[in-house]
Formats: structure tokens, sequence, C-alpha cells
């Protein structure tokens, strides 16, 4: 009795994985369709990766224009943000008693707000209030800031609290300044939860539609979203599937590198955990 | 502070007054002296107006995705966290994929599907079903939503599974439950906080989405809240009630938020314990 329901279940689970990854895995092959249908399939080709020396995605110049967009706004969004959230979330640790929950409160208040409604909020700002910041980059640069700052802001924080005190308390008992422990031993400890932010973000940027799209100013600052977005509802070609694929490339190859690096981190500092441990620091798992 | 501000800015168009020629909003800067006539007509259209159908409508489609979500999701995060075995770390990465593929990607392939000579659309003809799928359907848009949100479901669930003492369960069956019994007198209500925060968690983005219904459907006839604070913010002259909208939305939401930090703090309670 016990056997059946175990194995109902397993059934249930495979064919959930097989609904979730199939249809993606069709788009992708048909990416190399010859022909310029994006359901009929008429044989290989890599016409609209490289082939074509208009329509396919690494020569047609408006796809070319959407990558560089969101590749530069994904890398300066890293930039602002990681040395942002580090501060805070270290400054929001030494916050004793009441206060603290105030921030905690505060701080994971974004990661749950849905997108349209910080998007809406932005757009708004930018529009009327703040007019000095153009729509276009410099908005999208500021939209996407304020959005994953949080997970940032989440990410190290967990970190801080299981590292503790005690370190940095050693650390000055042994003649280290404030600002010596601070940079001699918390921050290289930080690290792991450095880089598992760095490869959120990452993630978080480059997949944004709701809040790029918002503040965005037109062709001149359409990312790859953006793009796919607005050529999903006229009649692409399967160049289309094929910029979504580079889409998921980059940040599987993104999320490879930081789970390798993690877990390599962790065998040197003698950490357990492993691969396993490093997926729960990126999928913000507490396991 | 960046949060704070932009909210801030919202309220001042929604409740602020309307240039007379060209029907935009000002905004007023100054709280005392808000308007709220634009503001109430807005509600009341929500209430018993034109937008009561979009309102409806919205909580229709995330109630049945919501169902649709628990009904697939509880049972695989329920066999994960307790008769997985060696193949665990497997299945937890490929459910993990999907969270890592671009949601777009997701709605793009469905759309290749759903088309009208799309593989789904032409395997389902065999079957005598000829049903024009991205017409307008609700049925597409809710199936839709479904299958965005359900990964985002999967591992919370998963995780509060997880960390269920299942020595209780063991306990009430062997005081005479069945397996029935221990399942909903035990495991329910144990992991009931964490079912509640993990359904807000997907709940919430679902009452703000425009782009599945956006990529699936494009009719009127299946457009949900956030269809309209697209449409008004984006496309039409008249921002202010999309900023109405916002407001609207936030409130709404704010409640459930409000719920979803109460269910993760008993959470957090019960496992100190």
């Amino acid at each position: 009795m016990k056997r059946n329901k175990k194995s109902a279940l397993i059934y249930i689970v495979w064919g959930y994985i097989i609904w979730s990854l199939v249809p993606v895995i069709i788009a992708v092959i048909y990416s190399f369709n010859d022909g310029r249908s994006r359901t009929v399939w008429q044989g290989f080709s890599l016409r609209w990766w490289f082939t074509d020396p208009y329509a396919s995605v690494f020569h047609n110049p408006e796809t070319r224009n959407a990558i560089s967009n969101s590749l530069i706004l994904a890398f300066a969004t890293l930039l602002v943000v990681t040395p942002l959230g580090i501060t805070l979330a270290i400054g929001s640790q030494r916050i004793r008693g009441r206060g603290s929950h105030v921030v905690q409160g505060l701080t994971s208040a974004p990661l749950i707000t849905p997108e349209i409604v910080v998007g809406a909020a932005l757009l708004i700002t930018f529009t009327r209030l703040f007019t000095a910041v153009p729509l276009g980059f410099a908005a999208q640069l500021l939209g996407n800031v304020t959005f994953s700052l949080a997970s940032v802001v989440v990410i190290v924080r967990a970190r801080l609290v299981s590292i503790g005190s005690s370190f940095e308390e050693a650390a000055r008992d042994l003649g280290a300044t404030r600002w010596q422990a601070l940079r001699y031993v918390l921050l290289p400890m930080l690290w792991p939860s450095v880089m598992a932010s760095l490869v959120v973000v990452f993630a978080t940027v480059i997949d944004d539609f709701v809040i790029t799209s918002f503040l965005s100013s037109g062709v001149n600052s359409e990312t790859v979203p953006l793009r796919i977005y607005s050529s999903v509802k006229g009649g692409a070609t399967p160049a289309l599937n094929a910029l979504a694929t580079l889409l998921v490339l980059a940040s599987f190859t993104v999320l490879i590198i930081g789970l390798f690096g993690l877990s390599t981190w962790r065998k040197r500092h003698g950490e357990r955990g492993g691969l396993r441990a490093a997926l729960a620091d990126v999928t913000q798992m507490e396991n | 502070m960046l949060f704070a501000i932009p909210f801030y800015a919202v309220a001042c168009v929604a409740f602020g007054t309307l240039d007379p020629i060209f029907r935009d909003a000002i905004p007023q800067w100054n709280p005392l002296a808000w308007d709220f006539t634009q503001a109430r007509q807005i509600f009341a259209s929500l209430a018993t107006g034109p937008l009561r159908g979009v309102a409806v409508r919205t909580v229709l489609y995330v109630a049945c995705a919501m169902a649709i979500c628990f009904l697939i999701g509880f049972p695989i995060a329920y066999f994960l966290a307790r008769h997985a075995g060696k193949r665990k770390l497997l299945l937890l990465v490929l459910i993990i994929v999907p969270f890592w593929v671009n949601y777009l990607m997701r709605m793009l392939a469905w759309v290749n599907l759903l088309s009208n000579d799309g593989l789904f659309t032409r395997f389902m003809r065999i079957f005598g079903v000829n049903y024009n799928w991205l017409d307008g359907s609700p049925i597409t848009v809710v199936l839709g939503l479904v299958y965005g949100y359900i990964p985002f479901l999967i591992l919370p669930l998963y995780a509060t599974l997880e960390r269920l003492d299942w020595r209780l369960i063991d306990a009430a069956r062997d005081l005479g439950a069945n397996s029935r019994q221990a399942f909903r007198l035990v495991t329910v209500p144990m992991s009931k906080a964490g079912l509640v925060a993990a359904g807000i968690l997907i709940a919430l983005p679902m009452f703000g989405d425009y782009y599945t219904n956006d990529l699936l459907s494009r009719s009127p006839s299946t457009e949900m809240i956030g269809n309209q604070i697209e449409f008004f913010l984006n496309a039409s002259t008249q921002p202010q009630n999309g900023a109405v909208l916002v407001i609207a939305l936030s409130m709404f939401l704010l409640l459930l938020m409000s719920f979803y930090l109460r269910s993760t703090r008993q959470q957090t309670r019960q496992t100190a314990r």
C-alpha cells in the first residue's frame, strides 16, 4: 500500500519536471530551425544564430544593441549594489535592540513587493519628482539597484549571523583596531556571501523585465527581455528563440561559475557542505 | 529611503488634481491639500463600476492558479522532503532549473507550442480538440500563471516540510491514527504557517502580473488589474488613474504581506522551540 503511494508520487514529480522543462527545450531546439517558422520544423541550420548576415542574433543590429544594453546594465548594477549592500548588511547587523526588527522588516519588504508596484512607483518618481534622472539607462540602473539591494543585504546578513561576533572580538583583543578587524577578519570571511549575491544580482538584473520596461526610454535603452517581449507579439523568426536561449545561457553560465567558485572556496577553507551548501547560498534557502 | 520616496510620489500624483485642458495629472506635493475626488471615482469603479470586472477577474484567476499550484506543488514538495532518498539532490537540481530560466523564455516556449500550427495545438487536434489557445482564453491565462509561478511555490514548501519533525507523525501512527488522519491532524497543522507563507509568496507577484496575460491572451476579456496599471501609466494620457490603481493594489497586497510576515514569524518561533 505504502509502496503504491510512493510510486504514484514519483510519477507526479517526474511529470512535473518534464512539464516544466520540455517546452523550454523545444524552444531551444527550434532556434536551429532552417525555416522562418518557430513552430514547424524544416531542418537544421545555424542561420538564426550566425549565418544569416542580417537576421541572425549575432548580426542583427537591434539584437546586438539589446545584448550590449543588458550586459552594461547588469555589470553597472553589480558595481553599485554590491558595496552598498555589504555596507548596509554590516551596518544593520550592528543595530541592537528594538531598531533591529524595524530595519529587518524594511530590508525584506522589497523582496516580496511585486515588481509592478516598484516599477510604477519609480516611473512616477522619475517623471514627476526627480526629473533630473532621465528615463533610460540612468533610471533603469537606479531601479535595478533599488530592487536587488534587498537580496544582497539578506544574503550577506545571513552569513554575518552564522559567523557571529567572536572572530572580530578576538582580533580586537589581539590589538587590531576596529577598522583592521573589519578589513582583515570580517570581510574575507564574507566572501562566499559576496559571491552568492553577485550571482543572484546578475541573474535578477539580466532577466528583469518589469522594472527595466517601465523605466526604459525606447530603443536605445532596450534590453534583451524587452526585445523578446516586444517581438513575441509580432511574427518573429527563430532568431527570437536564439536570443531567449542566449539569455538562459547567460544566467546558467554565471550560476555554474558561482557554484563552482563557492564550493572550491568552501573546500579550501575547510567548511563543510560542498555543492549542496553552495546551492543553498544561491537559492537563498536556509537548509 | 529608496523605497519610501517613490510611494510618496505615487500618492502625490494619485491625490493631485487634473490639468483642465490636457487632463494630465498635476502632482500635489502637500499632503494637507490632497484631493481625493479622482481616487474616490476609481475606487467606486472598482467596487461597482466598469473596473469591477477586472477586479473580480484578477481575484478569480489568482485563486484558480493558486489552487492548481498547491495541488501540483504540495505532493512534489512532500515527496522531496520525505521519500526522495538517494536521488534527492538530482531531483532538487531539476526542480530548481526553471527558477533560473528566464520567465519570458518560459512564456515564449508556450506561445510557440500553443500557436495555431504549434506542436501542442496540432497534438490536441489528434484528439479532436480544436481550440484557439492564444485568443483570450481564460484557461490559457490561468495555466500560464501556474506554469510561471509554481517553481517559486515548490521551493519554500519543500523548505518548510524538510524542517518538520517526522517523528511526531510516526508517533501519531503508533498511537493509532491512520495515514490520512496523521496527515490531516499532524502534518497540515504543523506546516500551516509555512504553507500560508509560501502561498502568499506567489500570490503577491500573481496579483501584479500583466505580462503573462499580455503574452498569452492579449484580449481585453481576460485583463487583470496589472494590465490596467500598465495601460494607464504607459499607454494612456491618464497616469493619475494608474497611480490610484497602484495605491489600491498596494493596499490590498499590504494586507497579504502582513499575513506573510506574521506567519514567517510564527514559523521561526516554531522551529526555535
